[in-house]
């Protein structure tokens, strides 16, 4: 399945833009999107997942219209 | 218990924010104001970029303030924080708690900024003399 991936902060710069694309297999849990992120964008600093602006468990199931985001690091404030 | 949680692209008011919080039977208000250094690690900040995820930020907060209400006894909790640039010696963020005693608003409003530095999903790039760079983007 295609799924949607936002990029916020120096995830941004790295993907190079706000929303990407990938093709995972049905199935896929947070962790197996974030080792596949890892691989694909070996730049990114280490990450959280967010799905449906939720931080996603690691088993977590990822669904085709889930609202994915790259949460790097944050520092608000 | 009144909660006031604003992320916003206009300019923060200190004084709006305490008659707020000071309102009603309160016997104190305490403050966190940030600000915007204008230099840093001998850099010469012109101004910092804060890229929000606005629907998880304002859950996030939600989550934060409601913790907040539930271990201290407080009486009004303020969260304002900023979107987009901010120049160097503005004002990024602002909590403001009140509360009967002095413990219960300074925990509180501890709590809250630190949190609030390491959940919410705000980002920032320091925008200096000669380049940027997204701040502690890596820990």
């Amino acid at each position: 399945m295609i799924v949607k991936i936002l990029a916020f902060g120096i995830a941004k710069d790295i993907l190079g833009h706000r929303t990407v694309e990938l093709n995972l297999d049905d199935g896929s849990s947070a962790d197996d999107l974030r080792a596949m992120l890892k691989t694909k964008y070996s730049a990114l600093p280490e990450f959280m997942l967010a799905i449906n602006a939720e931080y996603a468990q690691d088993d977590q199931i990822i669904r085709r219209r889930d609202e994915i985001a790259i949460i790097p690091p944050t520092n608000g404030g | 218990m009144p909660v006031d949680i604003q992320i916003t692209k206009n300019n923060l008011d200190i004084k709006a924010a305490m008659a707020w919080a000071a309102s009603g039977n309160s016997g104190c208000v305490n403050i966190f104001i940030g600000r915007v250094r204008p230099s840093a690690n001998e850099r010469v900040v012109r101004y910092l970029e804060f890229e929000v995820y606005s629907n998880m930020a304002q859950k996030e907060l939600e989550k934060i303030t409601n913790t907040a209400i539930k271990s201290w006894n407080i009486d009004k909790l303020l969260v304002h924080h900023r979107e987009g640039k901010v120049d160097a010696g503005e004002i990024p963020v602002i909590i403001a708690v009140s509360a009967s005693h002095r413990r219960d608003a300074i925990e509180a409003c501890q709590y809250v900024i630190n949190t609030l530095k390491t959940t919410v999903p705000i980002w920032k790039k320091e925008v200096f003399e000669g380049g940027e760079e997204w701040v502690s983007a890596h820990p």
